[in-house]
């Protein structure tokens, strides 16, 4: 066995899953997980561990599958981790934990997140279960969202005892996992079996109740008798340009477009919601919601072209999205930035004036800077433009919450363990750091638990 | 699930629908709206509250069949369930905040057009019962199509007109708000006008030139009326806005109307495909543009 090279993974040939929305990687066999596996060196000073933003015990999990057993491995994820399949599935592992392999070194770093994947689906195959609640204390915790950070905080609070109940927005539960992140890179059973396994925590969760209009936060301390809440209410305001012919029919965010496509489901025939996809879609943005619009846009039958300005070097989507993406035949048009959208009488676009870009000295973000070329400026001709610019938290919940502050970037000011400015009132995720990672949510959301723990306890005491 | 309580059939293709909704119920306010979701493959349905009841915990709505999804709802009854009902959504009206004896000195008229009688009922509802008299104008393109012109009758100073002459002032709402300025030397400081787009386009170009301050409310296509998808949004005053959150009530003014009507046409192909695709056997083409 070579142990500097991965263990391919199986995955649907680009041309066929270019037309349908099943999952692109079909994960490892029990074979070769365990091959894959045994390549780990069980470093005593594992570099890997200190590069996974929740510190999981990486040469732990891997040996239980390498030992085949699977249920098991899945066990010592759970102590870390409130949702292994999806982090196996979305997180950057390759500048994170795979990162700082010490395989990487001389050849490729083990598939650390693939083996999570697997062992997670595998347990959810296998109906094992990870988790027992303790008897329930009857003190009672509302979580505002249920995205990432709100499931790992209800679930953490359910294990210690309490009685919580999850407020969720929309209609469905996972926050931007099933409205933003497609089917073929997450279905939808992997987070709806999460929520199972919350609910059989005893955890409630109700859908169609927005805290701030519904229900406010005071309503839910003073009124309706929770002790603390916590606000994992995610960064879901998307942002645009400010560019002329923004507003012409055929901009979207991508917010938008994924929504109508994933949580609405309008790619199935039988679903009733509608979705616009031309003939030619330019996608602005280079990080995964812009793969994420781009692969949906021609999975949907349009020709896609990316339009980033900095260089492919500098796309923030993860590595294997990117590759991905091209495989299945998205164009991209790096170093461009678009000026203005074009568009006919009727106000429907048919074109982005672009320009040219070129980079210069380094930002505050490290990255070097793009500038225009003067004169370089073209005509793309597309009938449909996504915009994906990233997105900030919703103002409602500081708006209509008093007390609570907010920073310059519309973001819930909270310390390390998740309190905010209001007492009893504490927030982690998205809303806290604005967009961000799955994994870094959960963390939040796992931080907060302990937080409110702590919090109820002492005030018990008192 | 939510239930429908109550039904009521109050013109063709019109009806009223009472949903068991306690929190909504609760924290209703006039200018607010809804979002109901029909079944597990519906759309997300946008629809101004109509009335609230708290004790009962009912919220009333009033829609038209116009599209696929609205006739879909049109086939329920009461006892039936619809799969998701969620609001209050966006911000109440501004009055419902203002101090109320420098209201009760204003002179406010509504106008209403077509189901957009149904929004202007909380308002005209919350006035009268804070004590203050108001003129509202309904109208209506004939007869049949006017609704709820008893409950309205009992809130404000009605006057009614249709497009073909039916029934009261034969004419549209605008030439109504103009005979009573000119013609009965009425003087308002307040308009709030409610309807179709086009109609709320026209009654501003007439405050303009009249001099009233005049108050609209959008109704852009929406998807999660939340503020995340960014479906709605509106120029109002050059600015970009999310009707869902910012509004749906803005300074009509200011208001781009031209841009919002292009783009509440954005779907009419696919929602004119899908139609087909499920009702071929009604075959006509319905184009929107009521509200
Ligand atoms: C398209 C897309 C692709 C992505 N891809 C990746 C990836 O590959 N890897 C990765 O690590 N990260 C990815 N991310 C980022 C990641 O999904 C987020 O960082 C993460 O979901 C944040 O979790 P959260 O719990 O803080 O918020 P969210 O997931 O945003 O959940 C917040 C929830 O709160 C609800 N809510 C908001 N306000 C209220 C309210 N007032 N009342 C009740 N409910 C409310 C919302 O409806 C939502 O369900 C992606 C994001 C997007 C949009
Ligand atoms: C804040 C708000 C409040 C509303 N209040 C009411 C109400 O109280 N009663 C009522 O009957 N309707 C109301 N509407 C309009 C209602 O939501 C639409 O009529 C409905 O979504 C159309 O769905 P459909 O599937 O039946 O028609 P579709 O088949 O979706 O649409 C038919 C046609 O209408 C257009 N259309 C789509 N969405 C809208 C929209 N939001 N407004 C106008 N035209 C649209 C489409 O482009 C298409 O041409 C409101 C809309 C908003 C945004
Ligand atoms: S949670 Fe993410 S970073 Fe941590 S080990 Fe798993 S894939 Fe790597
Ligand atoms: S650094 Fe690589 S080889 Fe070492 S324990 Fe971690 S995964 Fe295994
Ligand atoms: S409806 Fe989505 S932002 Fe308003």
């Amino acid at each position: 066995m070579d142990r500097f090279t991965r263990t391919p993974i199986r995955e649907q040939d680009p041309k066929v899953r270019a037309t349908n929305f099943k999952e692109v990687c079909l994960g490892y066999t029990e074979e070769e997980a365990m091959k894959e596996a045994k390549r780990c060196l069980q470093c005593k000073k594992p570099q890997c561990r200190g590069n996974c933003p929740v510190s999981i015990d990486i040469p732990g999990f891997i040996k239980e599958i390498a030992e085949g057993n699977f249920a098991q491995a899945a066990k010592v994820l759970a102590e870390y981790t409130a949702l292994p399949a999806v982090c196996g599935r979305v997180c950057p592992q390759e500048v994170q934990c795979e990162k700082t392999c010490v395989l990487g070194k001389k050849g490729e770093p083990i598939a650390i997140g693939k083996l999570e994947r697997f062992a997670a689906d595998w347990a959810r195959e296998h109906d094992v279960e990870v988790g027992k609640a303790k008897e329930n204390n009857g003190i009672k915790v509302a979580i505002v969202g249920a995205g990432p950070a709100g499931i790992t905080c209800a679930g953490d609070l359910a294990k210690e005892g309490y009685d919580v109940t999850i407020f969720e927005a929309l209609h469905q539960p996972g926050g931007v996992l099933v409205y933003g992140i497609p089917e073929f890179r997450l279905p939808d059973t992997v987070v709806q079996h999460e929520i199972e396994n919350l609910k059989k925590l005893g955890v409630k969760v109700e859908t169609d109740v927005i805290i701030g209009r519904t229900l406010t936060i005071e309503a839910l301390l003073e009124e309706e008798g929770f002790e603390a809440v916590f606000l994992g209410s995610g960064a879901g305001l998307p942002r645009f340009m400010g560019i002329p012919g923004e507003n012409y029919n055929g901009v979207f965010s991508a917010n938008e477009f994924l929504t109508r496509n994933n949580l609405m489901k309008a790619f199935k025939e039988d679903y009733d919601t509608p979705i616009k996809v031309g003939q030619k879609v330019a996608v602005v943005g280079g990080g995964n919601v812009a793969m994420d619009a781009a692969r949906t846009a021609l999975r949907l039958g349009a020709e896609v072209y990316i339009v980033y300005r900095r260089s492919e070097e500098e796309l923030p989507a993860r590595l294997e999205e990117v590759h991905h993406a091209k495989e299945e035949g998205v164009q991209f048009k790096l170093l461009t930035n678009p000026i203005e959208i074009i568009g006919n009488e009727e106000g429907w676009v048919t074109g982005m004036k672009c320009i040219q870009m070129e980079l210069g000295e380094p930002d505050e973000s490290g990255r070097r800077r793009p500038k225009p070329i003067p004169g370089s400026e073209f005509l793309l001709e597309v009938d449909t433009v996504i915009m994906s610019l990233g997105t900030s938290p919703n103002p409602l919940l500081a708006s209509t919450t008093e007390g609570l502050e907010i920073n310059k970037w519309g973001c819930i000011v909270a310390d390390e363990t998740g309190q905010t400015s209001k007492e009893g009132v504490f927030a982690g995720g998205d809303a806290v750091t604005g967009a961000a990672t799955v994994i870094l949510a959960m963390e939040a959301g796992k931080k907060a638990a302990q937080g409110i723990h702590k919090y109820i306890q002492s005030k018990k005491e008192n | 699930m939510y239930k429908i309580v109550e039904r009521n059939d109050l013109a063709p293709n019109i009806f009223l629908m009472k949903i068991l909704a306690p929190r909504v119920a609760k924290s209703a306010q006039p200018g607010q709206f809804i979002i109901i979701r029909i079944d597990e493959k519906g759309e997300r349905i946008p629809l101004t509250i109509c009335d609230y009841d708290r004790e009962e915990g009912t919220v009333s709505i009033v829609v038209q069949a116009l599209g696929s999804s609205t006739k879909k709802m049109e086939a329920y009854q009461a006892g039936d369930y619809f799969a998701d009902f969620v609001g209050p959504l966006g911000v109440p009206s501004e009055f419902t905040k203002a101090d109320l004896s420098e209201l009760k000195k204003k002179k406010i008229v509504f106008i209403a057009g077509g189901v957009g009688v149904a929004p202007v009922y909380p308002q005209a509802k919350w006035m009268h019962e804070h004590g203050i008299d108001v003129d509202i104008i309904i109208g209506a393109r004939t007869k049949e199509l006017l609704i709820l012109e008893e409950q309205m009758s009992k809130v404000g100073n009605l006057h009614l007109s249709t497009d073909d002459g039916s029934y009261g002032y034969h004419g549209r709402v605008t030439d109504v708000l103009e005979d009573l300025v000119k013609n009965q030397g009425k003087q308002y400081d307040q308009a709030i006008a409610i309807g179709p787009m086009i109609m709320m386009k026209f009654v501003c170009i007439l405050t303009k030139k009249l001099g009233i301050p005049t108050v609209v409310s959008l109704n852009p296509i929406m998807v999660d009326g939340t503020g995340m998808c960014g479906a709605c949004r509106v120029t109002v005053g050059g600015e970009t806005k999310f009707a869902c959150v910012d509004g749906p009530e803005f300074d009509g003014h200011l208001v781009d109307f031209d841009e919002a009507i292009q783009r509440q046409a954005q779907y009419k192909k696919e929602e004119h495909e899908h139609e087909h695709h499920h009702h071929h056997k009604n075959g006509k083409c319905h184009i929107r543009g009521e509200y």
